[in-house]
């Protein structure tokens, strides 16, 4: 939440492949907070599909990259992140004439 | 342990949206454990809140803050330095939690963020199910360490009823019914003689049906 609320378009998680993990079911309780997050981003009007869930091992660099080009794709689909359009018009500068006042 | 579950953010959204300042109060006991109302909760729930209002164009003040218990007065002291700076506060503690903050700071308008269920049982990871309400006349002695009040849809002292079918309750079934689950158990233990003993009327004033409920220990009190 914390990425997303700073304006970050996407975000993804990547925990151990299901059943290698070192925590034995860590990464099944982070993919069920993943699920609970995406609900709540769905129901801000965020967009759920802006956070994912990857597993895979520390050693297997290709779907990495893979799963790295897939959220890339995804978020260039879904445009960016409301709250960086928000942010960026919380930062805009006061209109020329205020600026000129204050001068 | 209390249990309880997060109220939809769209509820939560409209309670407060009229607010320029909230607090989002957590609770460190029962409501962390069942993963609804702890640290974790606090920060999703204030981000979730911050979010709506920064689509909104408003910059509304979200505060975080996380007591041992709200259901203790020493810790509800711990925000008395804070409360003035907000218009709400959000409790995400059980209904006892949002009660007593709410009694502590009269004037300020404290409200549920979750819904308070039962007390439970953790039988599975995110699994929980009732297993006392309080009746405050405890049976499990007689009833092989199952209670009637709590596990038997009807409460039924003497059962099972009729619509027991299969070990399974009339009313859902899924549900276990309460007295197959103690008959299996007296007889696992050895003691279906306690099966025939009739459990005399109960005396239902020690429970909620008696109104609110005090417990005053004079060798406790100070």
């Amino acid at each position: 939440m914390r990425p997303l609320e700073k304006g970050a378009d996407g975000v993804y998680v990547v925990g151990c492949r299901e059943g290698d993990c070192h925590y034995n079911s860590g990464n099944f309780r982070a993919k069920a907070r993943v699920e609970q997050t995406r609900k709540v981003l769905d129901a801000l009007g965020i967009g759920g599909r802006r956070l994912e869930m990857f597993n895979l091992s520390s050693s297997d660099g290709p779907s990495f990259a893979r799963y790295a080009r897939e959220m890339h794709d995804r978020i260039l689909e879904l445009g960016p992140n409301p709250i960086r359009t928000a942010l960026a018009k919380k930062k805009k500068p006061p209109p020329a004439e205020l600026q000129a006042a204050v001068a | 342990m209390i249990v309880a579950e997060k109220k939809p953010i769209e509820e939560i959204i409209d309670t407060v949206k009229d607010c320029q300042s909230i607090l989002v109060l957590g609770c460190n006991e029962c409501v962390t454990v069942c993963e609804a109302g702890g640290k974790k909760e606090v920060g999703l729930l204030a981000s979730a809140l911050r979010m709506h209002f920064l689509q909104q164009g408003r910059e509304v003040n979200i505060g975080e803050r996380t007591l041992e218990r709200q259901c203790d007065q020493e810790y509800l002291e711990e925000i008395r330095d804070i409360i003035d700076l907000y218009d709400m506060v959000v409790s995400i503690a059980c209904g006892v939690g949002v009660q007593f903050t709410a009694e502590k700071y009269h004037a300020k308008p404290v409200v549920p963020g979750v819904n308070t269920l039962f007390m439970g049982a953790n039988e599975a990871r995110g699994v929980w199910s009732e297993r006392c309400q309080g009746c405050g006349q405890c049976l499990l002695a007689v009833s092989g360490g199952i209670c009637p009040v709590s596990r038997c849809a009807k409460r039924i002292l003497n059962g099972p009823c009729g619509g027991s079918s299969a070990g399974k309750c009339e009313i859902n079934k899924e549900l276990p019914c309460g007295w197959q689950l103690i008959i299996d158990r007296l007889k696992a233990l050895g003691r279906m003689d306690d099966y025939e003993k009739i459990i005399p009327i109960k005396d239902w004033s020690t429970e909620r049906a008696g109104g609110p409920r005090k417990v005053v220990r004079e060798d406790l009190k100070l």
